[in-house]
């Protein structure tokens, strides 16, 4: 039988087959998954891939699952829109949305990369599955889970929001909060998956849960017509995202699905934790650990895992990263929805203000087809928007009522408008 | 004065199967050298091609990592556990 993927090391190369296991024993490095590309040429073509499912399975032919894998957990294809409403206020001419934040079943990009990570937990036999998350991943690994029949154990922060605890237990999954931010949730992991005998998605099933990622990147050059955008903007916490969308690209190219073109890729964080983009703007790919500060937890990662390479990429492509505060990405949520219509979570607020500033620096040109990446839905963390919006008292129901609302309304819209073009001036 | 070493699965081809030790070390620089001494076979693998520990290895003491402790200039205290964790797991985005 052709063995169409396998482990190897990222530094030394070492090869490993296809286990559950995560780190290589010669330099300690991290393993992912490889590809015969040459097997692949003929089941992964533009034409197969139409004729696949309306998920992200369609591009099963390069993650890494056997030939007879039935897919049970159909997730991702998500929209790639055009933004020109938000992309007039950048000063942006082409600029599309890649929207995860409708990803089914959780709505996050997390739905990606469980989905690979448990079809590979069942195939190595683990009756339990696990993971150390900031939330969306803890909500995808117990959906996914549940839908499996699989056994889990799933451990968060403890001050994580509200929406992604109960999005978390809902399912049925065993909790566990730590008392610590996300760093020490990730080490404690590392300990129990060599501990105990279960799949720790984002441990153990490492290698191979980072490929779904790479859906992503297909999707968006299948939804572009078989093109690759000039520009993609993609936010960091642990770093995985932006390279494997970038593996995704050179994996359609050296298949022949795209031309080849340079793609510059653009990292998003929170100033709060901003590890990457700092290394990017001190042109090093040496990450100094940060302790995390940030409204926007989902990318509270102050240790990257994948730092290093984030950072090699971006500086590679001739891309740049940056890094917003709290009140730019609160702002941002809202420019996100009141324009194009799509609610963010905070990691997408970040995205979506440093997108702003890519454009406003002149790092991205109004012309060039950007594409920035919304990677959880705005609904899991309502919190950072608490007292935003003034709840105005109930009308009676008389048209009457509906009337002096109207006025009053229009009154109050005027002298807001007022207000901006005095501000304006 | 001593501390406990916790050593990952990763280094136990290397080590005999030992996966914890008691160390004398007062910081990390000595630490490595005790460790180095202990499992020869593991010294080639626990540094580069440069001399230096992998970038991927990570130390931490009690539940911090060492590099917010001053790192190499921690001072080791009795009782200190010491966790060995290579290529740390990764987050999200």
């Amino acid at each position: 039988m052709t063995t169409a993927y396998w482990l190897r090391c990222r530094e030394c190369g070492k090869t490993y087959g296809h286990q559950p296991l995560s780190i290589c024993d010669e330099c300690f490095s991290p393993l992912e998954v490889a590809y015969d590309l040459e097997y692949a040429k003929t089941r992964f073509t533009r034409e197969t891939i139409s004729q696949g499912p309306l998920n992200m399975w369609r591009y099963k032919a390069l993650l890494p699952v056997k030939d007879s894998y039935v897919p049970q957990t159909p997730s991702g294809l998500t929209p790639l829109v055009k933004a020109p409403r938000l992309g007039a206020q950048f000063g942006a001419q082409n600029l599309y949305i890649k929207n995860d934040a409708v990803c089914m079943p959780t709505l996050s990009f997390k739905d990606r990369v469980v989905a690979v990570a448990l079809a590979n937990a069942q195939d190595f036999g683990f009756d339990t599955v696990g993971c150390s998350s900031t939330g969306n991943l803890a909500n995808a690994v117990a959906a996914h889970a549940a839908r499996l029949g699989l056994k889990t154990y799933i451990l968060v922060p403890s001050d994580l929001e509200p929406a992604k605890i109960l999005n978390t237990q809902v399912y049925g999954a065993t909790l566990v909060r730590v008392d610590g931010n996300y760093d020490h949730v990730n080490r404690l992991s590392s300990q129990i998956a060599e501990r105990y005998n279960w799949g720790f998605v984002n441990v153990n099933l490492r290698p191979y849960y980072a490929e779904g990622s790479k859906t992503v990147g297909f999707e968006i050059a299948e939804q572009l017509g078989w093109r690759l955008p000039d520009n993609v903007v993609v936010p960091m916490a642990g770093g995985s995202l932006i390279t494997k969308i970038r593996k995704a690209f050179n994996e359609l190219i050296e298949l022949g699905l795209v031309e080849e073109k340079p793609v510059k890729f653009f990292g998003a964080q929170a100033t709060g934790c901003s590890p990457i983009a700092k290394a990017v703007k001190n042109d090093t790919d040496v990450i100094e650990p940060q302790r995390p500060s940030t409204i926007a937890r989902s990318l509270a990662i102050g240790n990257p895992a994948d730092g290093i390479y984030a950072s090699r990429v971006i500086r590679g492509t001739g891309g740049w990263a940056e890094d917003v505060s709290d009140v730019e990405i609160v702002s941002a949520i809202q420019e996100l929805a009141e324009t194009e219509g799509i609610f963010t979570e905070t990691a997408g607020g970040v995205t979506t203000a440093v997108t702003a500033r890519l454009y406003a620096h002149g790092r991205i040109k109004a012309d060039e087809l950007t594409v920035t990446c919304i990677t959880g839905n705005g609904l899991k963390t309502t919190d950072c928007l608490d007292g935003a919006y003034d709840q105005r008292q109930a009308i009676r129901p008389r048209l009457a009522d509906f009337e002096t609302f109207v006025e009053e309304h229009n009154a109050a819209s005027q002298g807001l408008s007022l207000a901006g073009e005095s501000y304006g001036g | 004065m001593a501390v406990k070493v916790l050593l990952p699965n990763a280094f136990q081809k290397h080590t005999n199967n030992v996966k914890e030790i008691s160390s004398t070390a007062s910081n990390l620089p000595e630490l490595v050298t005790d460790i180095e001494g202990r499992f020869p076979a593991l010294r080639q693998h626990l540094r580069g091609e440069d001399g230096q520990i992998r970038r991927f290895i990570n130390f931490y003491v009690n539940e911090e990592d060492i590099r917010f402790l001053g790192n190499e200039k921690y001072a080791f205290q009795e009782g200190d556990e010491v966790l060995v964790i290579p290529s740390i797991a990764g987050g999200c985005s």
